[in-house]
């Protein structure tokens, strides 16, 4: 392969020594901030020798991608423009990723469903661009509040699938998350999606990692496909016979290549277990009732589960961290002495928990629920109140009126 | 732990991704065959044997090694050509060692000519047409090589081992990673070691019938 030399020590422009990812995340010292979630995604990308950010405004990304723009304007980002919308935007991802360079952009709600079409793009021609999904709602009317709803239609594009629960995750994750997708065996873009306003807008305390150490750059050399080779599939994309032409082989052809992105999915897996330290987060599985949740609706269930063990109700915890790769074994383990499982979460069609139903056995014992979209918050009480009803225990009305 | 195996076809019409049947590339020093984790030596020493055993042992050496885009290119390919020599020094009367590169991954209609060259879109047809029972990739990109050897296993009954500079190929039944120079020529030496003590299978109901 390609004669790279090392980078590791050297130092940038900005006069950031190039680290070894895997110290600088896990020996480095850490720094103690609070930020929101949109400032910790600045501050990530101050570390991730990242060379092109495109940005288009949608709420609740808009900041962050402000945010980004100064850390172009300071230096520490290659290439940052704004694109036409986000299809617009995606697509130049794409181009940038397509000639060797380290990608981010931001998305959110109907900016994720107006670019849909590049995300299988993006991971049939093996690009490893990074984008951040500050999810909302995206069906009219109207909704700018949290919602989930888009992470569902993300799921089968062959993207990376992330959901992070707090800014900490974000920020650790944005940096791991270029090691993840760039593995050459792996190559494929990552959709890190948080909850809009409950992590980009509300203030945390990070720790970061220090401001002087950087990722090391991408090296486009161990890509799997060609970089930018305009004769070559994936970058000759269209008027090419193996895509146009109608013949068994072309369909063969496209066939094994669908195949090959899905293989990819599942050769991040061993790394996203040793990158994000597993798929999933377990605590007090051997217990009857098991919540399992992704993103903010953790957070809800930690505190429903306090409340519940001060009525005697023993609880245990899943937090599905990856969703692409899919944690089926895990979940069936940690799932397996549950008579109970509640799927708390913040869209309407409960999407993860049809997930877990097709991943475990006695799918009966899965409660799609409690839900709330549209930008509604989850009471911890009403994750207690739905699993109160399910076991039988008499649970006080939470929304009555005049009672 | 998976029960399947990555071994020659023809399997299926659409033969799944290895990947996709829990099967997991080796750590570095291992290499993996059949689908299952090995050290590296015992590989050297199944690949020499596969490619004495055959009847057109075939390497097919890709972009990455046939264009001389840098210092290390340039030695790799004349690894594989040393490796090349190696073979045809070794093999047995009635035994055919190709070289056949794979020079890029373009499209080409109505077909390639299969005498000099394969192409990962449908590298079937140089199988076929050369009646090659075991051949080894190298060079190759790794998302083209896997394209390939999928489709290789889906419809012949060839032997695929991957000499991969990255991470290997799950797809190939033998595969080594962080391929070398000195990874190709210690690939040679296994055959000058194992040379005449292999029996090549020659013509058989088998390979004429999936060729």
């Amino acid at each position: 392969m390609a004669e790279i030399k090392s980078h590791i020590g050297t130092q940038n422009k900005k006069g950031q020594t190039y680290t070894d990812a895997w110290k600088m995340m896990n020996e480095a010292p850490r720094n103690p901030s609070f930020y929101t979630g949109s400032e910790v995604i600045k501050e990530a990308l101050r570390r991730a020798s990242c060379d092109v950010m495109i940005a288009y405004p949608i709420t609740p990304q808009s900041e962050a991608a402000a945010l980004i723009g100064e850390l172009f304007a300071e230096g520490y980002i290659g290439d940052y423009f704004r694109g036409e919308s986000e299809f617009a935007v995606m697509s130049q991802c794409a181009g940038a990723a397509f000639g060797g360079a380290r990608v981010f952009t931001t998305t959110a709600g109907p900016g994720t469903m107006r670019a849909m079409e590049n995300f299988p793009m993006w991971a049939g021609a093996r690009l490893p661009i990074q984008m951040i999904v500050t999810c909302r709602g995206i069906n009219s009317p109207l909704s700018i509040q949290p919602d989930t709803i888009e992470i569902s239609y993300l799921l089968n594009t062959g993207m990376l699938v992330w959901h992070a629960e707090t800014a900490q995750d974000f920020f650790d994750w944005i940096l791991k998350g270029f090691m993840v997708s760039e593995e050459p065996e792996v190559h494929l873009p990552l959709a890190l999606c948080c909850d809009g306003f409950f992590v980009t807008h509300t203030k945390d305390v990070v720790n970061l990692t220090p401001a002087d150490m950087c990722l090391p750059p991408y090296d486009p050399y161990r890509s799997p496909v060609p970089c930018m080779d305009m004769e070559c599939p994936p970058v000759r994309m269209m008027r090419d016979p193996f895509i146009m032409k109608s013949n068994y082989i072309s369909y063969a052809t496209h066939a094994s290549w669908q195949q090959e992105i899905w293989a990819a999915v599942e050769r991040s897996r061993k790394h996203t277990i040793k990158w994000i330290n597993g798929l999933i987060e377990t605590e007090n599985t051997d217990a009857e009732v098991v919540i399992v949740a992704s993103g903010t609706a953790v957070s809800q269930g930690r505190e429903a589960i306090r409340l519940l063990e001060d009525e005697g109700v023993r609880c245990g915890l899943v937090k599905v961290k990856s969703l692409r790769p899919w944690p089926g074994e895990e979940i069936r383990e940690a799932t397996k002495n549950a008579r109970h499982i509640f799927v708390p979460e913040f869209n309407v069609t409960g999407w993860l928990a049809k997930e877990i139903k097709a991943t475990i056995p006695n799918s009966e014992r899965v409660h799609a629920g409690p839900h709330v979209c549209g930008g509604m918050t989850m009471p911890p009480e009403i994750i207690v109140s739905e699993i109160k009803t399910a076991l039988g225990l008499r649970s006080e009305s939470l929304a009555g009126r005049g009672s | 732990m998976t029960q399947y195996r990555v071994l020659p076809g023809p399997e299926h019409f659409l033969p799944p991704a290895a990947a996709s049947m829990g099967i997991y590339l080796p750590n570095p020093g291992e290499a993996h065959i059949n689908g299952v984790i090995v050290p590296e030596e015992k590989a050297y020493e199944e690949a020499a044997r596969q490619f004495l055993m055959a009847q057109v042992p075939t390497i097919f050496p890709g972009p990455l090694v046939l264009w001389a885009w840098n210092e290390k290119a340039a030695k790799k390919a004349a690894a594989v050509r040393k490796l090349y020599d190696i073979l045809k020094e070794c093999v047995q009367p009635g035994q055919k060692p190709m070289l056949i590169p794979m020079p890029d991954y373009r499209p080409k209609y109505p077909k390639i000519n299969p005498e000099v060259e394969i192409n990962p879109n449908h590298p079937n047809l140089t199988i076929w047409h050369n009646k090659i029972d075991c051949c080894m990739f190298i060079g190759v990109h790794c998302h083209q090589a896997n394209l390939s050897l999928k489709i290789i296993r889906g419809g012949t009954s060839c032997y695929t081992v991957a000499m991969c500079a990255q991470a290997g190929h799950e797809d190939a039944m033998l595969s080594f990673r962080d391929a070398s120079v000195e990874k190709i020529l210690k690939l040679g030496e296994w055959i000058r070691k194992l040379k005449g003590t292999v029996k090549p299978r020659l013509t058989t109901a088998k390979t004429s019938a999936s060729n």
